[in-house]
């Protein structure tokens, strides 16, 4: 209670959305994007201080902040982080940084209400990952999917209503079964404290119910096999900076609730059902891969490719060891960067020749080498080459489900040949060659704002390929204990 | 000395950043310069290192924590001992003439800075690969030596030929590597520990550990694993179809890259992890088998090829055969010790053909030279001495380490050692036919050319030359220098473990007297056996078929013309891998994207809901008439079945 760092980090952006929503008009667009990134900046910065004032030796929740909400049904603004949820923050808080910047010249129509809600969005994802009281929890939760859904809805492509429209019935149906999960969880404790849910004794089949009510909301938000379809139709639509915001954090929600709610609150019913949800992460990891090898548009091959690398952070969490959760959680940051390059790197293309088709290019690294060089080691990060941070996740996951059962290894190494395939596969077609065409001949190379984005998310790449190490250490404690909860019986 | 054994690595590294990020303001005599300064510390600080060993200063040391999780550390660290002391100075000074090398070959590519770049962080990977005490950091050396060959086999990157074969070389070395990894995952599951030291310490302890529920021992499942990934980077049959291809990049990192040093580096692992490959036989018997069918078919591949450098490709995936051979017979030390006469004569040859190449403008057919002996001394002198290396004539320096292999194979118990006997011993006879083949239709025998490319050939500057010579020197005389205390001697000392059993190297030294040159003695044994005699066999079947009948080839070619295409399909491997592989992927993706994504998924279950919704939203819009009479009924009828069912029960 004796700070208010965390509220800082969720309401500095969501305040900054309404200033920058109230510059208006077009024709102050340019003060829409300065204040836009002054306030992701400060928030970002502001965020940093949770790292660096982050004690890495207790799973306590850090920066709590509690306070009555609503009293007669026990509600409360109760906020705080772990070593789970506070790099998920900084994640947001930097991507969000990326976003702007990457959206600064591209967006020319409704700049403001572009920006604004972006900055909203950030603050309400930074909640979700925050929250400690279920019913705030579902507020963000919902609250976030509201300028997504306008940001594809609007500065969509041609078919954004169908693909918002699925997008919005496939997030809503799993968010109604969580809710009720919710209400009953408060029927049974009277509290809406998700810490308190974790100590409460649950019978066997209500935590199956509650399970499969959870894993509903969580596995279309990964996404997982089956319930994947809305993904790469969404990032079709979506515009550059909704792709990367959707890829980069919205996915990681779905990992973030397995992790803060199946886990610790429905161990039994988690390692009763573990099976059945490694083997959907099995199926995304190689039928996937091999859907995303034929895909001729770069942003649906990117999405899928997503959905595949999502599946090591599945299978990561529900092998109920340290280096498995913490393999899943490292994947789920660095596809945070990865996923997000890559989607920037389409839309520097796509912006240039207003195409998504590999067939639209061939030869770019002649006009444009700067490019091709940030988008080979992007590329090489998607394949999980060691050095880069596409390997740690992959390499940690594997690494304990090999200790688990020697054919989930088997099956989940496969993505080192397949994931190598598709990505490189698609950077041949679309970089190397001789020049295909006029469209490519005239492109110009990257500018100076491309490349700083770029960088930026490069450095990250490369740094936490190199040194990993204070990434996952803020993480230990709180694995460390939610492999006991994971582990633990609750019957 | 720490700070030295960290000197060695990032010194190259240094080099290949300035070169690569700031090319454009260093200039091309500035990037050269930085990464020649680079590898030219390296290479001496190498030697030091080297002395040092030699004096008996050995290191095991952690470098820096890369993470730690689940309580295993995961670390990066040096070990400092007679194999990789040997090995670093190998790889520098190849490296160290490559670049220099490579001021002639590349002066007139637009991309030359980009390429010293390259080829300073292939050396960086390559020396932090060897240097490793663990197998975290050996796979991050052994994927990052695969990525600059990637990106240098795809230099030209116009070309299409060039991209097709580094995607190619990329995605079969990750078909090795998905071994690799699983055997990586295998140690820590049975050691508990990726450190090479407590690994291999706990290793006789394990040897008898079975995988749960079956007879599989674990450590054979490691090495086959293990083996996997140095089939992959070493080019061994079936996974060796991306070393020709590779010839698509320029001729320095063929030399470099795909002969010298980076191919070698599945040897060097396989040698580096006897303490673990000694106690699987039936790794053993594998690693033989893969390595003689390596060494024989991809020999026989060679006599068909035109194009110079794929001849010098098929015998190096051939000289790689040799070598695994070595390490399948428990003569490690053999093996390393042909690993690096063959990376001074192969990088030799490469560089010699490269220099051909460039005097006849990029011409690689050599049914279009011919004659250039004249015109080209010092390129053609060094080529035979290359030449001599390689196919093993008595007191070259691959007579030494080859003569070392086969006698080890001969006294291998093994049982697929005899095998392995017969086709390494036959491959001599062709090897010295195709190397033979090279320099007669290269140098020797009237110009093919046209007159004009002719007249304009000559030999190439000393930049080029110099490397050529220097790489010559070594190619004489390391064998009569290295060959006791390599093979026979301590020189590798715990480095390389042998069970006494398996001591193949033993049982011949203990033929030799110790006393005396055992050099001059493997030779005097070596001119009476058999590998020798077929060696001159061969070199006079070329000179008769090359020199003096030339006009006989062709006609063999026509009358066996089905083993021909056999040969010259290179026994069909493209074309399977192409069809079964590459276009089975592609039509399963399709099939998975179309039918289960699209008609299953998206056509049946979420298209499919909503038109239920929508059919179901239909049927009830006809129940709501609107009539009070029809809900009354309906409100009597469902109070009777409420009655009914609360009474009933």
């Amino acid at each position: 209670m004796d700070s208010y760092l965390l509220s800082i980090v969720i309401w500095l952006p969501i305040i900054g959305g309404v200033v920058v929503l109230s510059t208006g008009s077009d024709d102050r667009a340019p003060l829409a994007r300065q204040l836009s990134l002054v306030f992701s900046i400060a928030a970002f910065l502001i965020s940093l201080l949770l790292y660096t004032g982050f004690d890495t030796t207790t799973a306590q929740m850090q920066f709590t902040e509690k306070a009555a909400w609503v009293s007669a049904f026990n509600i409360y603004y109760h906020v705080g982080v772990d070593g789970i949820s506070m790099p998920l923050i900084i994640l947001t808080t930097f991507l969000t940084v990326i976003v702007v910047i990457a959206g600064w010249e591209v967006i020319q129509e409704k700049t403001a209400q572009y920006m604004a809600a972006f900055l909203l969005m950030e603050g309400f994802m930074v909640g979700v990952f925050s929250s400690l009281d279920a019913v705030l929890f579902y507020v963000f939760w919902e609250g976030m999917l509201i300028p997504m859904f306008l940001i594809i809805g609007v500065w969509g492509g041609p078919n954004r209503i169908y693909a918002t429209i699925k997008f919005f019935l496939y997030t809503l149906l799993g968010s109604l079964l969580m809710l009720v999960a919710f209400l009953y969880l408060y029927h049974q404790s009277n509290s809406f404290n998700i810490l308190e849910y974790q100590d409460l004794p649950i019978g066997i089949t209500a935590q199956k119910l509650l399970f499969i009510a959870f894993f509903a909301a969580f596995a279309v938000k990964v996404p997982m096999f089956p319930v994947h379809t809305w993904l790469p139709d969404a990032h079709v639509e979506a515009p550059t900076g909704g792709s990367v915001i959707l890829a980069a954090i919205m996915l990681k929600m779905g990992g973030y609730g397995f992790l803060r709610f199946s886990l610790p609150i429905l161990p039994d019913a988690s390692r009763e059902l573990a099976i059945f949800v490694i083997v959907l992460s099995l199926i995304a990891i190689v039928y996937i891969a091999l859907v995303a090898l034929v895909q001729d548009d770069m942003k649906k091959l990117i999405a899928y490719s997503s959905i595949a690398h999502m599946g090591f952070v599945t299978l990561g969490f529900f092998i109920f060891s340290e280096q498995g959760i913490e393999g899943g959680l490292v994947q789920m940051i660095s596809h945070g960067f990865i996923s997000g390059a890559l989607f920037l790197c389409v839309g520097v293309l796509y912006d240039r020749v207003h195409s998504r088709k590999i067939e639209s290019y061939g030869g770019v690294v002649n006009t444009m080498p700067v490019f091709a060089a940030f988008m080979m080691l992007f590329a090489m990060a998607n394949a999980g080459l060691p050095g880069t941070s596409g390997f740690v996740g992959e390499f940690l996951v594997i690494l304990a489900a090999f200790k688990v059962n020697i054919w989930y290894a088997v099956l989940a190494g496969t993505t080192l040949v397949f994931g190598a395939a598709y990505t490189l596969w698609m950077y041949k077609r679309v970089i190397f060659g001789d020049v295909a065409n006029d469209d490519v001949k005239e492109l110009k190379d990257i500018s100076p704002r491309e490349i700083v984005f770029l960088s930026l998310l490069a450095a990250m790449v490369l740094v936490m390929g190199i040194w990993p190490y204070p990434f996952l250490e803020v993480m230990h404690a709180s694995v460390e204990q939610l492999v006991a909860q994971a582990t633990a019986n609750k019957i | 000395m720490e700070t030295i054994y960290l000197a060695i690595p990032l010194s190259c590294l240094v080099g290949s950043i300035a070169a690569g990020l700031f090319g454009r303001f260093l200039g091309r005599v500035g990037a050269h310069r930085v990464t020649i300064a680079g590898v030219a510390i390296s290479f001496v600080l190498s030697t030091v290192v080297f002395v040092d060993v030699m004096r008996g200063n050995l290191f095991n040391g952690t470098v820096y924590t890369w993470a730690i999780s689940g309580g295993v550390p995961f670390e990066i660290g040096f070990l400092i001992d007679e194999l990789t002391a040997m090995m670093i100075v190998v790889v520098t000074f190849v490296s160290f003439m490559v670049h220099i090398y490579t001021i002639g070959y590349m002066q007139d590519d637009p991309g030359y800075q980009r390429f010293f770049s390259y080829i300073a962080l292939f050396t960086f990977a390559m020396l932090m690969l060897v240097m490793s005490n663990n197998f975290l950091q050996l796979f991050f050396g052994w994927e990052a030596v695969g990525l600059v060959s990637y990106l240098l086999i795809g230099f030209w990157y116009q070309r299409e030929s060039a991209i097709a074969a580094n995607l190619k070389a990329f995605l079969v070395n990750r078909v090795g590597d998905f071994g690799f990894l699983l055997g990586i995952a295998a140690i820590l599951y049975v050691f508990g520990s990726l450190d090479y030291a407590t690994v291999f310490e706990a290793a006789p302890g394990a040897a008898s550990a079975t995988v749960a529920d079956t007879e599989t021992l674990w450590i054979t499942v490691i090495c086959l694993l293990l083996f996997l990934g140095a089939m992959g980077k070493s080019a061994q049959v079936p996974l060796h179809v991306w070393l020709p291809d590779s010839m698509e990049g320029p001729t320095p990192i063929s030399a470099l890259i795909h002969a010298a040093t980076m191919v070698t580096a599945g040897i060097f692992m396989v040698a580096r992890m006897s303490p673990l490959f000694e106690f699987s036989d039936t790794a053993l018997n594998v690693v033989l088998v893969i390595g003689s069918l390596t060494a024989f078919f991809m020999a026989l591949i060679g006599l068909v090829q035109n194009d110079i450098k794929r001849v010098v490709a098929y015998s190096t995936l051939s000289q790689l055969g040799y070598m695994t051979v070595a390490l399948g017979a428990s003569a490690y030390a053999a093996g390393i010790f042909h690993l690096g006469t063959h990376a001074f004569f192969k990088a030799l040859l490469f560089l010699a053909a490269g220099s051909v190449i460039i005097a006849l403008h990029h011409q690689q057919d050599m049914r279009y030279m011919g004659g250039l002996k004249r015109v080209m001394p010092i390129t053609w002198v060094t080529a035979i001495i290359g030449t001599l290396a390689l196919i093993g004539f008595p007191g070259f320096s691959g007579f030494f380490s080859k003569d070392a292999i086969i006698e080890a194979v001969h006294y291998s118990e093994q049982p697929a050692a005899g095998f392995a006997y017969v086709a390494l011993t036959l491959g001599t006879l062709i090897t010295a036919f195709y190397s033979w083949r090279l320099i007669f239709l290269t140098f020797h025998g009237k110009p093919r050319m046209s007159e004009h490319d002719f007249e304009h050939a000559k030999e190439s500057p000393w930049v080029v030359t110099l490397p050529l010579i220097l790489l010559a020197i070594p190619s004489v005389v390391i064998g009569w220098m290295y060959v006791q205390p390599l093979l026979f001697g301590d020189f590798f000392g715990d480095s390389i473990k042998v069970l006494p059993e398996h001591d193949t190297l033993a049982k011949i030294g203990a033929h030799y007297d110790h006393g005396g040159s055992v050099a001059w003695q493997m030779l005097t044994h070596g001119l009476t056996a058999l590998p020798v005699i077929l060696t001159l066999v061969g070199t006079a079947l070329a000179y008769f078929m090359y020199i003096q009948r030339p006009d006989l080839p062709g006609k063999i070619a026509s009358t066996f013309s089905g083993l021909y295409r056999v040969l010259m399909n290179k026994y069909g491997f493209d074309e399977f891998n192409e069809f079964v592989f590459a276009r089975g992927a592609r039509k399963i993706g399709s099939f998975f994207w179309r039918k289960g994504d699209e008609s299953v998924i998206d056509g049946f279950m979420v298209n499919g809901t909503a038109r239920v919704v929508g059919w179901f939203s239909s049927v009830v819009r006809h129940i709501q008439t609107g009539y009070v009479y029809h809900y009354a009924f309906a409100m009597i009828i469902g109070l009777f079945v409420f009655m009914t069912w609360f009474l009933s029960s």
